[in-house]
């Protein structure tokens, strides 16, 4: 995605105030005030930079989008203020609706895959073996682009040649169109991109089941406790935090799939994988609904900090088992 | 939960003794082992197909090896035969010049990853260690950032960077992203809090100036989380696709995830060209493979890393 899209979501902290893994940590003082003149001229020269960035394209741009929302804007003329008009047409547009659902539906089998492999997966690396070599390979789909990684499965997936084809049509099963069917389209969409992203995720909690004590399964151990019971009474309750961090920042990015839709089935077959950023990108660019297509944003903007908070309160994200 | 006592063991160095195996540790191997099938397979298989030619495709498509290996497809992609030769092998006629895509996404991604690790690591420094006033409301405002998903002001964004004219060039696709992140300038503010304040003391009483002790002591400490940094926002600029696909209509300014998924849609009306569309793949991933294969051990840990953030 990009910085976006299709890449990671921009992760967020877990904890605010931890050290990098080398450093101890250091009592922070407060800031000796009163003690010395400030670094104000200094600061501003340091910070100039970035606050250009953030404030040209990070903060402008949003409260722009949301004006934006409530005109009628073509990019030639000047947007023209219309009120509600956008929301309106959007609330009685069924393919917004349907698209919303195609994208609810994707988020539904993405998620639920990624998340369940990615736990395995790193419980595998973690109790199985503690190889790098392995942790390599278990990323490498994640140096690949959607674009390449479309485009390959695209391929493998390929209704007359395709290996994945020519393997069930070998096992005597009529071949599926997997990319060209209304009804498996989206799931095949959702498993090529938990493919290139399962690495990556399952790093992160293999990252969280470091932190978690070596010797808890020792003494679990000579209690006489399963792999399986130890999974579900120390790995779980310990990893939820970053589980629940991980799951948030996974969950808004794909809510903004785009790439894979765009390289393998552009929306179709018959608006099957039409996920709502591709719509939004159709109108913008498509049709030229700037106004239209920012409504759209705001209203995907409003449903991920729904699904945020709401997912933030119900997992506690905050909290943590360990300390 | 079992009392956390002694030793602050890492996890990794607790299981040194190797338990019998078990039909149980069989089957999680077992179950690794389909993993890491289902993560390699396409990889080879991309390889397996750009060297077939179009012809043994069709004849042979489950043949583990390449049929009739050929370098057409490569060929094909980086533009390096006639039309009616392609043509004659299954290409679409159009030539792309793979090389100039290239180099246009090695020029942007090269941008945006150094311009933003230094402007990101100025601010965090200030964040972290200058005295200044109103500084715990910006840099609440910057974290604020984080929240808002990049779909959200790529609209607006692509309006802004038309009425600056630079639709259609390089500087156009890096500039929203080459000033900072949120999270650059968070990631790395961590790192600078969490430098003893005694090591600034020092190169103060040495007389450096406090641009100084950032140059000379500070950045040079922080070489792991900027280089695990890099390694990152490289990765991320070069996959990205929606943005540059947004701003780019000509050569001058497409980088190779565009160029591909024209070369994709270009596709000859008979049959789709999978040996040069495989070359091509191959290709534009190349690269991040490459810096992977030289950086592995660091992305790997890099990102445990970040997770641990």
């Amino acid at each position: 995605m990009t910085v976006a899209s299709s890449s990671p979501p921009s992760r967020l902290p877990l904890r605010d105030a931890e050290g990098t893994a080398s450093k101890p940590r250091t009592v922070r003082k407060r800031e000796r005030h009163g003690g010395g003149r400030g670094d104000g001229a200094l600061a501003a020269l340091f910070i100039a930079p970035a606050m250009l960035g953030f404030l040209v394209f990070l903060l402008w741009p949003t409260l722009r989008g949301i004006y934006l929302s409530f005109t009628r804007f073509n990019l030639l003329t000047p947007a023209e203020w219309v009120g509600l008009d956008n929301y309106r047409r959007m609330i009685d547009d069924p393919i917004f609706w349907d698209s919303l659902k195609v994208t609810l539906e994707y988020v539904f089998i993405n998620i639920g895959v990624q998340t369940v492999s990615a736990l395995a997966i790193a419980v595998l690396l973690q109790r199985l073996t503690q190889s790098a070599v392995l942790r390599g390979i278990v990323l490498t789909p994640y140096l690949m682009s959607n674009v390449v990684a479309g485009i390959v499965w695209l391929w493998m997936l390929d209704t007359q040649l395709g290996i994945g084809n020519e393997i069930i049509a070998g096992l005597g099963a009529d071949r599926i169109p997997f990319l060209a069917d209304e009804t498996w389209a989206i799931p095949t969409i959702a498993l090529i991109n938990v493919w290139r992203h399962v690495g990556y995720t399952a790093l992160l909690l293999f990252a969280g089941l470091q932190a978690i004590p070596g010797d808890m399964y020792e003494a679990a151990k000579v209690d006489g406790a399963s792999e399986w019971r130890m999974f579900w009474r120390i790995t779980m309750p310990l990893l939820r935090p970053v589980l629940a961090v991980v799951l948030i920042m996974t969950v808004i990015g794909s809510f903004q799939v785009f790439d894979t839709v765009a390289v393998t089935t552009g929306g179709g077959p018959a608006n099957a994988t039409n996920v709502l950023q591709f719509y939004i990108y159709g109108s913008a660019f498509g049709r030229f609904q700037f106004g239209y297509a920012s409504a759209m944003s705001v209203a995907l903007l409003v449903v991920l900090s729904a699904i945020t908070i709401l997912q933030y309160r119900l997992t506690r994200a905050g909290q943590t088992d360990l300390g | 939960m079992a009392a956390v006592t002694t030793t602050p063991p890492t996890g990794a160095t607790v299981r040194r003794t190797r338990p019998r195996p078990s039909f149980g540790r069989v089957m999680a191997w077992v179950v690794m082992g389909a993993i890491l099938l289902v993560t390699l397979l396409p990889f080879y298989w991309i390889l397996r197909t750009a060297l077939s030619s179009n012809a043994g495709i069709a004849a042979d498509p489950t043949s583990p090896l390449p049929v009739d290996a050929t370098g057409g497809g490569f060929a094909r992609a980086l533009g390096m035969q006639s039309t009616k030769e392609a043509i004659a092998q299954g290409g679409a006629g159009g030539g792309l010049d793979f090389w100039r895509y290239l180099l246009n996404s090695v020029v942007v991604s090269t941008l945006i990853t150094a311009c933003q690790i230094l402007f990101s690591a100025m601010a965090a420094y200030a964040f972290a260690r200058l005295r200044w006033r109103g500084r715990d409301t910006v840099f609440a405002l910057f974290l604020a950032g984080l929240m808002v998903p990049t779909i959200f002001t790529l609209l607006p964004n692509f309006v802004l960077i038309k009425q600056l004219g630079l639709i259609d060039s390089l500087l156009g696709i890096a500039l929203p992203t080459m000033f900072m992140t949120p999270f650059a300038v968070f990631f790395l503010r961590q790192f600078f809090m969490n430098v003893p304040r005694e090591v600034e003391e020092a190169a103060l009483l040495d007389g450096a100036g406090k641009v100084g002790i950032f140059f000379k002591v500070l950045l040079p400490m922080a070489s792991t989380p900027v280089i695990t940094l890099a390694v990152l926002t490289y990765i991320t600029s070069w996959n990205d696709y929606f943005w540059p696909l947004m701003v780019s209509y000509s050569d001058s300014s497409r980088v190779l995830t565009v160029a591909l998924a024209i070369f994709r849609a270009q596709t000859p009306q008979t049959g789709v060209d999978w040996s040069g569309l495989m070359a091509a793949t191959l290709i534009a991933a190349l690269p991040m493979l490459a810096l992977f294969a030289f950086f592995a051990r660091r992305i790997v840990s890099s990102i445990s890393f970040t997770g641990i953030k």
